[in-house]
């Protein structure tokens, strides 16, 4: 004979719910806290941006405002993509490389003549071919992310050297014509053709991760890969298409990055898939999986920028003093979100 | 039972069916077929390899030898999502939700309702909550993360998202292993209406009664092998019983017996001893003195507060009013840690989710609690570890074999005796157990009541909780009744206590319903 009796829910939030403990304080209360990490780099940039403006003149400027964006559109493509491969508990240390080559290759071909409209899709493909390769790696032969994506690395800053080891200046017209291309909207505020990029980058971003399947999957691969397979869940291909993800927006990125200085050399974006997963990390994005959102990783490129930005207007400080606040502030954040997946459970 | 027409074709046939995994065969020569409108139950110890032939049904587990037809066409099990786009929908064993994604999502990621812009998420919601309120849990918010429900709330949404698809094809491993009686007879009162619309379901469960009340149809799995088919009608419960243990009834009997006698030893001197310990929100002050030698049985409802005094004794959660005495001292107990140093020790109700360390052997498993309480400069020696291992192999009908296997590799009720195995190591004297028999077989089940009786032969305070009042009543010298997060009496245990004094005594207190039981 076996009869049971209900047994006690350990847990505090169903247990409320089952209790009629207010549902409506328990939603806000929720919210709060998958949003925190977010809120809590908003808060940052906010304080940060209040400070500077009381520290020093023109801070708040809206031509220091709009650089921000200007300066730093091609970090807010590659954080995008880093945030795919984070959000599945992996890594990507290729981008830097990669955007170097997407931005030596492109101009490379815009010099030897090719016209823009072809280059400008080719080295896109460059990068998402790259990642389609680590993607493999990673999948196929099941090797770690960290290893697979270092490789490529290696792999992609050789080519850099194998194109053009010394900076090639861009002169094609189409492309300098769209480097070029800015417009007033409203105001003071200026934007640029790398800054729209940026932003529609964005935009499908955050549209695949939460409208579509895939996007949803590589939330789910992040919350476990077993269960993700258990589920049904078409994690091989999923665990592709964010290397490919991650690889194309490095492509864009170097685009960007070659409209942004009219050239291309072999040693740009030394480093810079850190700055990338400092972002992604500032903005809130575990770095074991599973949560996260795109526009953290935005509001982190941000905080990074106007770190940069503070260092120039206090103008006697060595621009080292970037990367000290950098870490302490990477430091922060890890904390705190160690404290908060600690309280959690 | 619904009428029921001439068995009908089956959906899924298996034939043969032989699986190796790390080189042993665990399924051998298994044939096993599902018809429409017929609930198929998979009966067997742990490690028979129930989960397994539901895997090799899937593709998650590779099969050696054998045919899979569908709709009488033959297939190869490649995918669990190849197996739900062919109409066959699993509910797993082992957690398979997605801890960060919303209930919501959990039900329904895979199979969202997508429209031209992508996916609609009120659509999709909707949806979630339908089919969760057919499992009796419209109350849960398909917004709240998973991770914050309990165990039983999981276990029921991961149904919820087997049933939502409609499957022709059902297969539930162990379902029902957290769920409370209600939800129980909720959840079989789905399988039945799907079974009467022409689902073809696998039913896997320990409990023996929940297989009579649902099942047409039996199969009974030992070692790998079929040793038994049945229809449910037509078999006896002891006679199922001995072909699953294959060994003979009366020797389980006489486990119960053993047992009873203990009810009339002396309890020896109080050992751990709560003074108005409670938390807010969580338990109010709660008076709970345990002795030495004694089993104290903690029986409630749902959201009793019988877990959570538990786990403010053993200091898994900390407590903000009251005090803790053990051995006539007071104790601030910070961490589960803390409280092994004074022997203290509680299995926690969703033991295998967190306790289990899969790469690790079976004997590395065993000893981990212990060696931490050692510190781990002082390692234990092979010597020590195997004497310490062998005290609990018999006892727990753990197999030699699987000692230096990892325990990832072991059925999942045998690790749910490991981890026991672990906490008995420790040499406790308070040992808390919540929910300890769950998704454990049978035979096993009397192995750890004995145990737990031994255990308070030889002077360890031992409190018992389970969903299973009759377990509690049959183990308990004392059983401390809690409603409401509050202690609302104590029983003595006695001859003329049964589980219906405890759930009178429930229904009772001031008046309230009574426990809401219904099917
Ligand atoms: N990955 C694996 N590698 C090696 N052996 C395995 C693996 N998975 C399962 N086994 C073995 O296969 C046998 C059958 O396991 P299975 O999980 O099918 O049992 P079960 O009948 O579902 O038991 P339970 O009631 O405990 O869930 C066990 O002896 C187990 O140790
Ligand atoms: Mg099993």
């Amino acid at each position: 004979m076996t009869t049971t009796v209900p047994d006690g829910g350990t847990t505090q939030g169903a247990r409320a719910r089952r209790g009629g403990g207010g549902p409506a304080t328990r939603r806000a209360l929720r919210l709060d806290r998958r949003y925190l990490p977010v809120v809590g780099t908003f808060v940052v940039l906010a304080l940060i941006l209040v400070v500077g403006g009381m520290r020093y003149d023109n801070f708040l400027s809206v031509g220091v405002l709009a650089n921000l964006f200007i300066n730093n559109s091609f970090l807010i493509v590659l954080a995008v993509g880093m945030t795919f491969v984070i959000l599945t508990g992996g890594i990507d240390l290729s981008v830097g490389a990669v955007l170097a080559l997407s931005a030596v290759t492109a101009a490379y071909l815009l010099n030897a003549g090719m016209p823009a409209g072809v280059v400008i899709p080719l080295v896109v493909l460059v990068g998402s071919v790259i990642g389609l390769l680590v993607g493999a790696m990673v999948h196929v032969f099941e090797i770690q992310p960290f290893i697979a994506t270092l490789a490529a690395m290696f792999f992609a800053r050789g080519l850099c050297f194998l194109v053009a080891p010394e900076s090639i200046p861009i002169s094609e017209e189409t492309f300098v014509a769209l480097a070029g291309w800015d417009t007033w909207i409203g105001g003071q505020w200026r934007i640029t053709s790398s800054v729209v990029i940026a932003l529609v980058v964005v935009a499908v971003a955050f549209y695949l991760l939460h409208y579509t399947q895939f996007g949803r999957t590589v939330y789910a691969i992040g919350g476990g890969e077993q269960s993700a397979r258990l589920m049904g869940l078409p994690v091989a291909r999923t665990k592709v298409l964010v290397y490919v993800v991650s690889g194309t927006c490095a492509g864009i990125g170097g685009l960007l990055f070659a409209m942004y200085s009219r050239s291309g050399y072999s040693l740009t974006g030394v480093a810079m898939e850190l700055d990338a997963i400092a972002a992604v990390v500032i903005g809130g994005t575990l770095l074991t999986g599973g949560t996260g959102f795109v526009l953290g990783s935005v509001l982190g490129v941000l905080v990074l920028g106007l770190i940069q930005t503070v260092i120039t207007f206090e103008g006697t400080l060595s621009s080292w003093w970037t990367k000290i606040v950098i870490g302490g502030l990477l430091l922060v954040f890890v904390i705190l979100q160690r404290v908060l997946t600690v309280r959690r459970t | 039972m619904a009428p029921r027409t001439a068995p009908a074709d089956p959906v899924v046939e298996m034939y043969g069916i032989t699986v190796e995994r790390s080189g042993t065969r665990v399924l051998d020569d298994v044939d096993l077929l599902l018809r429409p409108g017929e609930v198929h139950a998979l009966m067997g110890e742990n490690g028979a390899g129930k989960s397994t032939l539901i895997g090799a049904l899937t593709g998650t587990v590779p099969i050696l030898a054998g045919d899979v037809l569908v709709d009488g066409a033959p297939r190869t099990p490649e995918s669990v999502a190849r197996s739900r786009a062919e109409g066959i929908a699993t509910v797993f064993q082992e957690s398979h939700l997605s801890p960060h994604l919303t209930v919501a999502e959990n039900v329904m990621i895979g199979h969202e309702v997508r429209r031209w812009f992508g996916i609609d998420w009120s659509s999709t919601r909707e949806r979630a909550s339908a089919a969760l309120a057919a499992l009796g849990l419209e109350d849960v918010d398909p917004r709240a993360p998973l991770e914050d429900l309990s165990p039983a709330t999981k276990q029921l949404v991961a149904v919820a998202r087997a049933i939502v698809l409609e499957p022709r094809v059902l297969v539930l491993d162990e379902p029902t292993s957290s769920l409370d009686a209600a939800e129980a007879s909720r959840l079989l009162g789905v399988v039945r209406r799907l079974r009467d619309q022409g689902a073809a379901v696998l039913f896997v469960s320990h409990f023996l009664e929940q297989v009579f009340e649902v099942s047409d149809r039996l199969t009974v799995l030992r070692g790998g092998r079929v040793v038994a088919e049945y229809r449910t009608a037509e078999v006896e419960r002891a006679e199922l019983i001995s072909k699953m243990i294959g060994e003979d009834i009366d020797a389980l009997q006489a486990l119960h017996s053993e047992r009873l006698s203990h009810h009339y030893a002396q309890p020896g001197e109080v050992t751990l001893r709560a003074a108005s310990l409670g938390r807010r929100g969580v338990l109010e002050p709660t008076d709970v003195e345990l002795s030495r030698g004694e089993v104290v049985g903690f029986a409630g409802l749902r959201g009793s507060g019988r877990t959570e005094l538990a786990r403010l004794m053993s200091g898994v959660e900390r407590p903000d009013r009251g005090e803790l005495w053990f051995d006539g001292a007071r104790v601030q107990l910070r961490s589960p840690g803390a409280a092994l140093r004074y022997r203290i020790a509680m299995s926690s109700e969703n033991l295998r989710d967190d306790g289990i360390v899969a790469g690790l052997t079976v004997r590395q498993n065993i000893v981990l609690a212990l060696q931490a309480l050692r510190g781990w400069t002082r390692p234990l020696s092979r010597g020590e570890q195997d004497a310490i291992v062998d005290t609990y192999l018999d006892a727990l009908r753990l197999s030699p074999d699987d000692l230096d296997r990892p325990a990832g590799e072991l059925s999942g009720g045998t690790q749910q005796k490991v981890l026991l195995a672990r906490l008995l190591a420790t040499r406790p004297h308070v040992l808390i157990l919540d929910e300890p028999t769950r998704g454990i077989d049978i035979a096993a089940k009397l192995d750890i009541q004995r145990r737990v009786a031994r255990l308070a032969g030889e002077g360890v305070a031992v409190v018992f909780i389970s969903s299973e009042l009759e377990e509690v009543v049959r183990l308990s010298d004392r059983i401390v009744v809690l409603k409401d997060r509050e202690k609302i009496g104590e029983l003595s245990n006695g001859p003329g206590v049964t589980v219906d004094t405890i759930v009178e005594m429930i229904a009772a207190d001031t008046g309230e319903a009574g426990p809401d039981a219904e099917g």
